[in-house]
């Protein structure tokens, strides 16, 4: 179920999300997106929907689905 | 329980800042707290030249690209004609410190009612990196490449503290947008200054630190940690004047 | 007519009752009269009075006014006008109405106090960077000054860019019967900022300056078309014309009538709008004429490069153009007298 949702093509790879995630549930792909970034990718099982990604996020990549 | 959180409609459009700039979070605060307020329809933004010209394209409100370094002399004119709408001046430190200062004095020295975002990333970052009123001492920029000689530039500019021991003013802080904790902090400083102009309490202004990875040279993640450790000792962090109880 | 009343003082009172609403000046010789009036009155009349920290300040204040669609306006002199400069090119830019009051004083640099018209190519051709030209009407009294200042408003908002009022220190200095015009109820232009973003932009990326500079000439054109003023006063049959505006055009009228009552076949267009310049008072002229003189109070010679620029565009055959410049102050009557006859005898070489 997906917790998070991600907007791949705002994503600018800048990793501050990963950093902070407290679960380690973001990753980065491994094609480009069509501006040239490894985008953001979360793993949904371990992803706990603190909102600390969309906290951190400069590029309004994340949106926290409310229960 | 999770609580949905979606960026704010007006600033929905993307950006074209790079990539681990603060600038960013710096606008999601801003326009989550207009729209906490309910003064996403209700405001007008004076935007500053440099990177801070980049909100033009991601907003969709009433905005006007002032001329460099004259935000909050714009500003004053539009709060004063406009009394009943929100007026925001968003501005770097290159154009609200240097070019600006006196504008931007002035305006907190009127106490006018509006309020001010400067988005401190210690250095002129739109024209690729040279020194600003704020750029720490030794710090390499392209106008000091063997590091600011604070004997000749002056030391790096505390605006906040000019204000809040200076003049009157409603509500004066300094955050930083590097860790979540410090981001939820910073939104609450930008509530409060918002809240002050609401409520006509006179000036607000609020200094944002950020990151510039690109002209520091490091990583997003290095730039943020660079803040904490070393940025913060020339802007300490916090709120210099809190808003009287009403 | 009116009640006797200060140059300065009547155009601070008549912005009031044109709906202006917003002045954000600062103080400087001569113009400060119409800041110190509008100071309490404005407030008056529930407006925003600003005496701002700098001219610079003044002139960003206006644009947040104007930006909100309020009838702004603010005044100054020489020096003060040059710090303003890159804000009136960017008034033009945003396509925001604004009318600046400039009491002109003579010199360079700091300048003096005297009342002159050293500001006419700067006025008329912007000091500020870029393609822009701003309306510039020169009144020759304190009622034309008036009179012109509410056109000014108009016109600004009409066309949606910067109308300057280019008056002379000693208009705004001296006494003169006038009669007030009567209030009108300020009005919020549509495009003036209401925080509901009501009125869309096109976004800062999306400019095209190709596009923008055919809507620029286009603009210009219409205002060419419509907005010439002038005064002329027997040029049919002159052998003469002479060109001058503000009060040493009123001198002028004196010397021509003088000239005529001496029996010299002499004219004068008096141009009222130095933008648009205003060629089609040429048409009138007598298609003999000998030639045109300017009587203008500055050191080089100003106004003459329009006349001259205008004279070839409407002459099939070169027509010589004299320049009097008379540096600063007010010429008299016998001084341009003097010296028409001094260039009848052939001591005045042609500028043109």
């Amino acid at each position: 179920m997906v917790k998070v949702k991600v907007e791949s093509l705002r994503c600018k790879q800048c990793e501050l999300c990963a950093a902070q995630c407290p679960k380690g549930a973001i990753s980065f792909t491994q094609d480009f997106n069509v501006f040239g970034y490894r985008t953001a990718q979360i793993n949904d099982d371990d992803c706990i929907a603190c909102g600390i990604c969309y906290v951190m996020c400069p590029d309004g990549v994340y949106e926290v689905v409310g229960n | 329980m999770a609580k949905s959180r979606k960026i704010p409609e007006i600033a929905q459009k993307t950006s074209t800042f790079c990539p681990g700039c603060g600038h960013g979070i710096a606008i999601r605060l801003i326009t989550e707290c207009l729209e906490e307020l309910g003064q996403d329809k209700n405001v007008m933004f004076g935007i500053g030249v440099g990177c801070s010209s980049l909100l033009g394209g991601v907003l969709d409100t009433d905005r006007l690209h002032c001329l460099h370094g004259r935000a909050s002399a714009v500003c004053t004119g539009m709060k004063r004609v406009s009394p009943d709408q929100m007026v925001i001046s968003y501005q770097g430190d290159g154009d609200a410190y240097s070019i600006g200062l006196a504008e931007t004095t002035s305006a907190a020295y009127r106490n006018e009612n509006f309020t001010v975002f400067v988005i401190n990333n210690t250095n002129f970052g739109m024209t690729g990196g040279q020194m600003s009123t704020t750029t720490l001492p030794g710090q390499k920029t392209t106008t000091t490449v063997h590091g600011r000689d604070c004997t000749k530039t002056g030391s790096p500019i505390k605006f906040p503290e000019l204000v809040s021991s200076q003049f009157e003013a409603a509500y004066v802080a300094r955050g930083a947008v590097t860790t979540p904790a410090e981001i939820n902090k910073s939104k609450k400083y930008v509530k409060e200054a918002l809240t002050a102009q609401l409520n006509g309490e006179g000036y607000s202004v609020v200094e944002i630190l950020s990151p510039c990875p690109t002209n520091w040279g490091m990583t997003p993640k290095q730039s943020m940690d660079h803040i904490m450790t070393s940025v913060v000792e020339h802007f300490p962090l916090g709120e210099f004047k809190t808003r009287e109880a009403k | 007519m009116g009640d006797m009343i200060k140059g300065n003082h009547a155009l601070a009172e008549a912005a009031v009752r044109f709906g202006a609403r917003l002045y954000a000046g600062y103080p400087i010789t001569p113009s400060t009269e119409i800041m110190e009036y509008i100071s309490w009155r404005m407030p008056e009349v529930g407006g925003a009075f600003i005496q701002a920290e700098s001219e610079i300040a003044g002139i960003n204040m206006v644009i947040g006014g104007a930006a909100c669609g309020i009838r702004s306006f603010t005044a100054s002199s020489g020096p003060g006008i040059s710090l303003k400069q890159e804000g009136i090119t960017q008034l033009y830019d945003e396509e925001l109405a604004a009318v600046i009051i400039n009491v002109v004083r003579y010199g360079n640099g700091i300048g003096t106090l005297y009342t002159a018209q050293c500001d006419y190519l700067r006025e008329t051709r912007g000091g500020g960077n870029g393609d822009y030209r701003a309306i510039v009407l020169c009144p020759e009294s304190i009622q034309e000054a008036v009179d012109l200042l509410g056109e000014a408003f108009d016109l600004s908002e009409k066309y949606r860019t910067v109308a300057v009022l280019m008056t002379e220190g000693a208009l705004g200095q001296m006494m003169e019967p006038c009669t007030l015009p009567d209030f009108i109820e300020p009005k919020k232009n549509p495009w003036g900022f209401d925080g509901k973003y009501s009125y869309k932009k096109i976004g800062i990326f999306d400019r095209d300056s190709m596009k923008e500079a055919v809507l620029i000439n286009e603009k210009h054109d219409a205002i060419k078309a419509n907005e010439q003023r002038w005064e002329a006063v027997d040029v049919e049959d002159a052998d003469y014309v002479f060109v001058s505006f503000g009060l040493p055009g009123r001198s002028t009228k004196g010397a021509v009538k003088a000239l005529r009552e001496a029996g010299h076949k002499v004219g004068i267009i008096r141009v009222i709008s130095a933008w648009p310049f205003p060629e089609k008072a040429f048409d009138a002229v007598n298609p003999d004429v000998k030639g045109f003189v300017t009587v203008e109070s500055n050191a080089t010679g100003q106004l003459v490069e329009d006349v001259a620029l205008t004279v070839k565009k409407s002459y099939a055959q070169n027509k010589p153009v004299y320049c009097l410049p008379y540096v600063y102050g007010i010429p008299s009557t016998s001084a341009i007298q003097d010296d028409y006859n001094r260039l009848l005898a052939g001591e005045i070489k042609e500028a043109f």
